[in-house]
């Protein structure tokens, strides 16, 4: 009798709980709160820049010349700059600036780097050591000096942007995902997709790329968050998105350094905007990361 | 050992070449006609016995090929020309302002080292407690801070606080003064940008340390140290902190050369006479020989600071080498 009790008690304990996916969030949030947190920033700045007509409360050019650098009220919750351009606005719209650049860059660069990368994986031999050295030159150029060279030649604006932060990512991707790509070249299955006489891009494309896009998704995630940094001190240095495009760093260049002691909200508010978007997308990274990784799931 | 540097060495010049190649192939693919470009800014008319001694002066007459060995043999010597905006020597230019910057990027490695090492060193050992979330929160926070920005608060906050103490707000010093002339007026110049780009620096390292670390206390040597009785303190401090800190200089060394990168913003903040200001003020101007030869500046310095970083990884970890 004792023993059935024991037996019906074991088997209810390993019996698997109907997880409902309430429970599910709930256990991430307890386990995970600075994922938690990134998911949440994320979210709010996608929301924020795709409604940005909807949320945000004045035109983001509109000039208000009887309010200029006025401090936050109920009027302009932000205030105003030297413009009189409503801060909440332009930083609403400026949301959408850095993720069309943000989102662009880093899914070019990313799956520019994915092809190459599993390529170069793929093929090996002469094609990768090739390969290899070109990504050693282009990686010799850090980000915002290559952006720099970039923006340099073909001048600024929001294209011209995202073309100076792409090229530099897509040998960063390529370097990490190739890794990846080379431990699966060696798995038997693409020898006998090979076998089976499909063509390499046929394996690049449905064997390979799919078991690599767990350091992809990662590398895209925090490529994002990058990308938003590099236009914001592009556009800070001038030599990014040119006005009147509302853009956080934009909005930092200038007038916030000169009425920084005046007016201090004009340097404040755009710069929170910018640390909390990217730390939002980072934690949202470093949450992936652990969730894809076995190795890291426990730590 | 003597093999090891060799190969590595040798790697380190087709690199440079390379890099020599992109960046002079780069220059010429600017839209027009630099000489155009340098004479409209001038004001100058578009005269072709001008411009075609602009070519001659900048030796665009010259066929592509003999326009590149001459590129690298300058490079090798040095020597990058004339600034097409100053007239001066690019070298002078550059010469000129590296002291600046030079000393901004190592204060602020040892800024970065100071903080980084010892807080991941205890994010780990105190893992999944509320000290790791706060660690792991200013790390990251430090990644997601715009040095630029990080500057102007900075500055803010100097300026207020001055201001409510001393009835005038104080700004730090612009103007370079070497640290063995006057060390308070330096440090009070080049503390804040220090402190500025060093904070990314830091929560970079920070955040290496603690992963590091936490890959190495799940080691057997650990366990062993653990079972032999050795109290907690030696077994973090002579066991586990020495070895996490391998991939953490490696990542100090490549990290190094990024700061160019975070120097180029933030020496605009403070005003400082830096080369990041150069560069910005090439690109400003299309001073495009000035451009070129930083590029190609701060490319040498990241190869060799990761040449540097290699060897020294080889000589703390004999597996390398012997790979």
């Amino acid at each position: 009798m004792v023993s059935t009790t024991a037996h019906t008690i074991v088997a209810e304990e390993l019996a698997p709980l109907p997880r409902s996916r309430l429970r599910r969030w709930l256990a991430f949030l307890i386990h995970e709160p600075l994922g938690a947190l990134g998911i949440v920033l994320v979210l709010a700045m996608a929301t924020t820049g795709t409604f940005a007509e909807l949320i945000a409360p004045y035109s983001p050019t509109a000039n208000d010349f009887g309010a200029m650098m006025e401090a936050p009220s109920w009027s302009h919750l932000l205030g105003t700059d030297q413009f009189g351009r409503d801060l909440l606005s332009r930083i609403v719209y400026g949301a959408r600036t850095a993720m069309i650049v943000g989102l662009s860059s880093a899914l070019v660069g990313g799956t520019c780097g994915l092809v190459l990368g599993v390529g170069s994986a793929y093929f090996g031999g002469r094609t990768d050591l090739v390969m290899q050295r070109i990504f050693d030159i282009l990686m010799a150029f850090p980000l915002i000096i290559m952006a720099l060279a970039v923006v340099a030649i073909f001048g600024t604006g929001v294209h011209n942007v995202i073309v100076a932060i792409t090229i530099p990512l897509v040998p960063r991707c390529a370097r990490v995902v190739r890794a990846s790509a080379l431990a699966i070249r060696e798995i038997p299955y693409v020898d006998a997709a090979r076998a089976l006489g499909f063509g390499h891009l046929r394996i690049i494309l449905f064997h390979m790329v799919p078991n690599v896009m767990a350091p992809f998704l990662i590398m895209v995630t925090a490529f994002v968050g990058q990308a938003i940094l590099a236009e914001a001190s592009l556009s800070y240095l001038g030599l990014g998105v040119q006005e009147p495009v509302p853009a956080w760093g934009l909005m930092l260049q200038g007038g916030a350094e000169e009425f920084a002691t005046s007016a201090p909200w004009i340097a404040i508010f755009p710069g929170v905007a910018i640390v909390l978007s990217v730390l939002g997308i980072n934690l949202f990274g470093d949450a992936l990361r652990d969730t894809l990784d076995p190795k890291l799931r426990k730590r | 050992m003597y093999r090891y540097i060799i190969k590595r060495v040798l790697l380190v010049i087709p690199t440079l070449i390379g890099a020599a190649a992109l960046v002079f192939v780069l220059m010429r693919l600017i839209p027009g006609d630099v000489c155009v470009v340098r004479l409209g800014s001038s004001g100058g008319t578009f005269d072709p016995k001008a411009i075609a001694l602009c070519h001659a002066e900048l030796g665009m007459d010259r066929p592509l090929v003999v326009q590149f060995i001459d590129f690298v043999w300058g490079i090798m010597r040095f020597d990058f020309g004339t600034s097409m905006w100053s007239g001066n020597p690019v070298t002078t230019e550059i010469w000129a302002r590296l002291p600046i910057s030079l000393e901004i990027a190592i204060l602020a490695t040892v800024i970065a080292i100071a903080i980084a090492i010892p807080l991941g060193a205890v994010s780990a050992v105190k893992q999944n407690t509320w000290i790791d979330l706060v660690v792991r929160l200013f790390a990251v926070g430090g990644t997601a801070t715009p040095s630029f920005w990080l500057g102007l608060v900075s500055l803010l906050i100097v300026l207020n606080v001055t201001s409510a103490v001393f009835g005038t707000p104080w700004m730090p010093p612009i103007e370079y003064v070497p640290i063995w002339q006057d060390p308070i007026h330096n440090l009070s110049m080049a503390l804040l940008p220090a402190v500025t780009v060093g904070y990314r620096y830091a929560a970079v390292s920070m955040r290496m340390t603690r992963s590091a670390m936490l890959e190495v206390m799940q080691e057997d040597y650990i366990r062993t140290a653990r079972a032999k009785g050795l109290i907690n303190k030696l077994i973090i401090n002579r066991h586990a902190l020495k070895n996490a800190l391998l991939p953490v200089v490696t990542l100090i060394g490549i990290e190094f050369a990024f700061l160019i990168g975070g120097l180029v913003v933030t020496e605009q903040v403070f005003n400082l006479n830096g080369v990041g200001r150069l560069f910005v003020q090439a690109v400003q101007n299309q001073d495009y020989t000035l451009t070129q030869a930083l590029v190609m500046l701060t490319v040498i310095i990241f190869v060799i600071s990761n040449l540097l970083v290699d060897l020294l990884y080889a000589w703390l970890d004999p597996r390398i080498r012997y790979a």
